[in-house]
Order: structure tokens, then C-alpha cells, then sequence
């Protein structure tokens, strides 16, 4: 994986420098809240409701093991020895205190870790797909383009006041794992009849109170000349983009009003005058650098048949569930990806304890290259382990709680922290979906189901990502009371789709039962194959109105 | 500022966030900022409310106590003052998905 260089460092150490006095100036008083508010923002710290929050980038959602041991060690001594995964791969502790933050951002960068636009209207981390470097069918790792990406986007100074915040992901696979046309810019690897490697450019997606799917804007641009065609979106956004109504600022809403042909004209004329210039096009010597840094590690040449483990999962059920639904096919023979279910059941989607991080960080020596990944889904992921480890690696996860055999299933569900920590949220989703997953937590019933994703947030800004659910849940509130609006057909992968509201909101007592009402309702009309998004694109919303209403 | 009051409401307190560590805190009738919502001024009527919170506000100078200073509807029962949204008893006690962290962790009869 990426190691910092001399620059990377310097970068990184004189920020924490920086903000250390920033924060020493506040609590001394002579910083007022007004001016050190965006400062604590430009360092990843928000005010939430108990306490601050600090988020905390994880480039690409790649971490080492030693970088997890070292976010294990904060929630011990600064936190509560927990953190939350989030929807951008990033790790968001829940209780920090201000006075306490210098030094969390001194531990950090001695892994080479920190908060660098983790808010703020910049260019945020860039997301990825957690399988990168192991699926079958990847056309090149895409974290290479990441961290070229975030080289490029680090205190950028034309796109640090940006009208708002600026998402991008990448992926490199035809089935997109990464959400990339629900992001402001998604770039998809691709390659053109001469076999060279491109990038298809989408542009304007993004959730939040006025859900939209990407446009493409670029059919293939060439590898040398994506940062230019990146940084001529950026210009066009950083013109163009309304600056007067925060809720219209986002690129999505420039895109939706001037309309994607326009948008593309734009684009082009900007990238035009960009690639004139030169300064930014990629030299192939420097890809290659960066390409080193994510080579595939050193995979022994493994035959694919392993008997002992095909005789473990036909003695141990609970870990032949998990192989059929957390293990997932690897590029090389004899090895397999490990995804590592943060959604126990009953439990908080995305939480993992400071001793769960330890014990993966182990497994992750001793198993898999000592490389952990975050998955947006907030889950995590071994990306190369041994199939003859399989056994070995599935007993130490399920020690510790991580080995819900739900990948993908109804009790593998988005949540954001919701009303419970956050401060903008209107409601709680935590406790929807942990009693959601206790409703659902037959894992007999869980397979006859079948793969259905259910997200929910807090609040319309959608950090929970409940437009692109199969079933997404939005709490509201109406006069101090949490209400549930539910939407249906929602997708996040190459089929993306903004769900459906399928009608009045729910209350707190009945949201789970019309969750069950959907299902029951779903599992009478699919045919042969389907799974629940297949089913409801093929019915659509009508026979699940009818159900839901009749019974209110 | 934060609105996190209803019009109308009978009966309001004033809460801020500790600006060392982000604790909530609540303006007692002694111009202190106390950890516990049982300590806090309560207002009633809407001029009383307004008297309170800038009252709460002149505490904020010298602005390094507190940060996020505002009005919050509240209920007097027998065993104690309530917060009224669901938002602000939350705030009061702490996650409701972790009732091993928060106020009602620390504080007896922080549930009132």
C-alpha cells in the first residue's frame, strides 16, 4: 500500500502544528467560535449532540494493520474505546475531546493517518472499491488513480472554498462496488478497442434532499489526461456552481439545471484550455511510482481445491454459512476475500471496538498481507487470504464478534449514527436497524430472502445512503416525534436507481412491521431467480402500496 | 442560532456544549453551567425564556466556556424536569443505543 514520501509527511506534520496552535488560541479565548469553527472543520472536527466528533480519513478505505492498532490505541486513551465506519470508508470517534484533539492528530500522523478534508467544501477522500487488487475481472487497481487523485486534490488551493463538498470514487470493475454514480464526479476504469487503459467520467450524482444519478460526461479519457479533465469539472463546478442557497450548491444541481450536454460542452472547452497548458498531464513514470506502491503481494502458487476446508464447512454449519455469504471469489487460484460483517446481529452497522480492531489487525499479520480494508457498506474486508486459512481466520473473527455470516442479506444494513450522536439528524436509525436485525435474524429466513440491501438515515441528508437501498428508511420528525419514511427500488451499483417513497411515513412502532409487510409482500410475488430488486423492478411500487396501506 | 424550541412552549431551559470537551451542559439559576439538567434555570412564558438566555449568553464571555448556547422546551414533572424532544433527552443522557455511555451512565437520575 501507498507509504507517505518526505512531502506527504512534512505536509501532514505541519497541519497538526498548525491546528495545535488554532486550538490552544481557542481554549485561551483569543479565538472566538466564529473564526475557529472552520478551522476545526478543515481538521475533521464537528460539535455533535454528547460531544465532538473527529473523522478521521482513511484514504480509499486501505488501511495497514499498524495503522489499525494505532486507531485501537486513541479509543482506548482518548475516546471510548469504540469507532464508527462510515459510508466514505472513514472512521469517526464519537467522544473526543477538543483539549485532547492536538495530540489524537500527532498519534495519527505517526502512521501516516489524519483529518485533512474530512469536511469542508474541498475535495473529500476518495472512496473505492474494498476489493481492489483481488477481484477477478479488474482492469487495474483503482487505488492507483486514488492516491493520484489525492495527491492532486490536497490542499488544493483553487478547490479548497469550493460552493460545497466534493465526493469522488472510483471503480475498476464492471459490477461497481463503489457507488461511483451516486458521487459528485465517478470514475469507471475502463479500456478502448486497442486494449489501453481509460476513464469514463460521470458527473453530478449524490444523495442528500434532492437525490440524483450521475450523467457521463466522458466516454474515455485518457489516463494521462484524467487529473485535466478532473480539475476542468472542478473549474466548470467552481464558476458555475450556486453559492447563494447551500441546499443548490452541489454539482448535481448545476448539472440538473444547465443539463448534462451543456455540462459536457463546459467541461470540454475548460479541458481543452487545461491540456493546452500541459502542467497536468500524468507522466507515465510517475503512475508507474505509484503503481509500486499497490503490486500484488507475494501469492504463493496455490491450487484452488482445498479438501480440508470443503470438510470443515460440511462438519461446522456456521462456517459454511459464512464461507457461502462473507467469503468472495479472488483473482488468484487458492485464495479468497474475506468480508468481515460489522452488522452483529442486534448490534450498531459499523461500529467495531478497539479489541476488535486489535484482533483484526492480528488476523491481518498473520493472514492476510496486514492490509485491512473499509468497505462503503461499513464493513470490512481481508482482501487476500488463503483458502487453507479460511477455517483458522473465520474461528478468530468469530471470537470476537466478527463473523455474522450476513453479507448482503436484510441484517447487513447501512445505518448513519442518526439522532442518537448526530446533530443534524432528525431521528435515530441505529435503533430501527438493530431491531430490524433482531426481526430478521433467522438466518434460514435471511437466505429465502436473498440478497436485499436496507439503509436508513437520520436525516434527509442521507448519509445512510436511504435513496439507494432496496429498502431505504429516512427518519423524520414531526413536532419532536420520529416518524419513517420508507422508499423502495433503490440501487447503488451500475443498475443505480433513487428509490421510490411508497407512502406516509411510519411511527416508531410500526416501522418494523411494515419492513416485514414489504418482505412478506416481496417473497409472494417473485418468481424463480429474483432477488427483491428484480421482483420490485418487475411489479413496481402498486402491490406494496396496497399491502402497507390496507393494514393502516 | 439553533432553534430547538416550540412557540408557545410553557416552560424552557437553556443548554450549551462545554467548549473543552463537548460535554452538554445547562445555565443554573446561580450563572453556572452544571452537567446535570436537574441543576437548570427553568423560564416560564416567553419573556422570562429570552431574559434566561441572555442571561446564558453573558456567560459565554469570556467565550471560553461554552459553545452553542440555546432555548429548549421543558416539562416539570414530580420526579424531576424532563426535556421535552426527543433530541434534547438524548442530549440530556446519552445514546440511546449505548446506556452504558453518556450522562446516564455518570449521573443518577439523569432520566427524570
Amino acid at each position: 500500500m501507498y507509504r507517505y514520501d518526505q512531502f506527504d509527511q512534512q505536509l501532514v506534520d505541519e497541519r497538526v502544528t498548525e491546528f495545535s496552535g488554532q486550538v490552544a488560541r481557542r481554549l485561551s479565548g483569543e479565538l472566538a467560535e466564529d473564526d475557529f469553527k472552520p478551522l476545526r472543520l478543515m481538521n475533521g472536527v464537528y460539535l455533535q449532540l454528547h460531544s465532538y466528533m473527529l473523522r478521521i480519513a482513511i484514504p480509499y478505505g486501505t488501511l495497514s494493520s499498524r495503522q489499525v492498532r494505532k486507531l485501537a490505541e486513541i479509543e482506548r486513551v482518548y475516546d471510548k474505546g469504540y469507532g464508527h465506519f462510515t459510508t466514505r470508508q472513514n472512521l469517526q470517534l464519537h467522544w473526543p475531546a477538543l483539549k485532547d484533539v492536538p495530540a489524537i492528530l500527532r498519534e495519527l500522523a505517526s502512521v501516516e493517518m489524519h483529518c485533512i478534508q474530512t469536511s469542508g467544501n474541498c475535495i473529500r477522500n476518495t472512496t473505492s472499491d474494498h476489493h481492489a487488487g483481488a477481484v477477478p475481472g479488474e482492469l487495474e487497481d483503482p487505488r492507483v488513480i486514488c492516491e493520484i487523485i489525492r495527491q492532486w486534490s490536497t490542499f488544493h488551493p483553487e478547490f479548497s472554498y469550493l460552493p460545497r463538498k466534493f465526493k469522488i470514487a472510483v471503480s475498476a470493475t464492471e459490477h461497481d462496488r463503489a457507488a461511483i454514480r451516486i458521487h459528485d464526479i465517478g470514475v469507471q476504469v475502463v479500456t478502448n478497442a486497442a486494449g489501453e487503459i481509460g476513464y469514463e467520467v460521470w458527473v453530478g450524482g449524490g444523495l442528500g434532499r434532492t437525490p440524483i444519478i450521475g450523467k457521463k460526461v466522458g466516454d474515455f479519457v485518457p489516463r494521462e489526461d484524467l487529473l485535466a479533465f478532473l480539475e476542468s469539472i472542478l473549474r466548470v463546478y467552481n464558476m458555475f456552481g450556486r453559492r447563494d442557497n447551500s441546499y443548490k450548491a452541489r454539482i448535481k444541481i448545476l448539472v440538473h439545471e444547465i443539463g448534462v450536454e451543456d455540462m459536457r460542452r463546459q467541461v470540454e472547452a475548460e479541458f481543452a484550455e487545461v491540456k493546452a497548458r500541459g502542467a497536468l498531464q500524468l507522466p507515465d513514470d510517475e503512475v508507474a511510482r505509484i503503481q509500486k506502491y499497490f503490486a500484488a503481494p507475494a501469492w504463493e502458487n496455490l491450487s484452488d481445491d482445498v479438501p480440508e476446508i470443503d470438510a470443515a464447512v460440511a462438519k461446522d454449519k456456521g462456517f459454511g454459512e459464512w464461507m457461502r455469504n462473507n467469503v468472495s471469489t479472488h483473482k488468484m487460484p487458492g485464495y479468497s476475500i474475506v468480508n468481515v460483517s460489522l452488522k452483529p446481529i442486534g448490534l450498531t452497522p459499523g461500529d467495531c471496538s478497539a479489541d476488535q480492531m486489535d484482533v483484526l489487525a492480528d488476523i491481518a499479520d498473520k493472514y492476510a498481507f496486514s492490509e485491512i480494508r473499509v468497505a462503503h457498506e461499513q464493513n470490512l474486508c481481508l482482501a487476500h487470504v488463503r483458502k487453507r486459512d479460511l477455517y483458522e481466520v473465520y474461528q478468530a473473527l468469530n471470537a470476537s464478534e466478527l463473523a455474522t455470516p450476513n453479507i448482503g442479506l436484510i441484517t447487513d444494513q447501512i445505518a448513519c449514527p442518526g439522532l442518537d450522536y448526530c446533530n443534524l439528524a432528525n431521528a435515530r436509525s441505529i435503533v430501527i436497524a438493530q431491531r430490524l436485525s433482531e426481526r430478521f435474524s433467522d438466518i434460514e429466513f435471511q437466505k429465502k430472502i436473498g440478497r436485499l440491501h436496507v439503509n436508513m438515515s437520520g436525516c434527509i441528508n442521507a448519509c445512510g445512503h436511504h435513496h439507494v437501498g432496496h429498502i431505504g428508511i429516512l427518519g423524520v420528525d414531526k413536532k419532536g416525534v420520529e416518524y419513517y419514511q420508507v422508499t423502495l427500488g433503490g440501487a447503488a451499483d451500475e443498475t443505480a436507481a433513487v428509490g421510490d417513497i411508497v407512502g406516509p411515513a411510519f411511527t416508531e412502532g410500526e416501522i418494523i412491521d411494515a419492513i416485514d409487510t414489504i418482505v412478506e409482500t416481496y417473497l409472494g410475488l417473485r418468481q424463480d431467480g429474483e432477488i427483491f430488486i428484480d421482483t420490485y423492478r418487475r411489479v413496481g411500487v402498486q402491490p406494496f402500496k396496497d399491502k402497507l396501506y390496507a393494514t393502516h | 442560532m439553533a432553534q430547538h424550541s416550540r412557540k408557545g412552549a410553557q416552560f424552557q431551559a437553556v443548554t450549551a456544549n462545554r467548549l473543552t470537551d463537548g460535554i452538554v451542559v445547562y445555565l443554573t439559576a446561580a450563572n453556572e453551567w452544571s452537567v446535570s439538567l436537574q441543576d437548570a434555570d427553568v423560564a416560564e412564558g416567553k419573556e422570562a425564556a429570552e431574559a434566561l438566555l441572555a442571561r446564558g449568553q453573558k456567560f459565554y464571555v469570556p467565550d471560553t466556556l461554552v459553545v452553542d448556547i440555546y432555548l429548549f422546551e421543558v416539562e416539570k414533572t414530580d420526579s424531576g424536569i424532563r426535556a421535552s424532544s426527543v433530541r434534547e433527552i438524548i442530549r440530556q443522557a446519552g445514546p440511546t443505543v449505548r446506556t452504558d455511555l453518556g450522562k446516564q451512565a455518570e449521573i443518577d437520575g439523569v432520566h427524570a
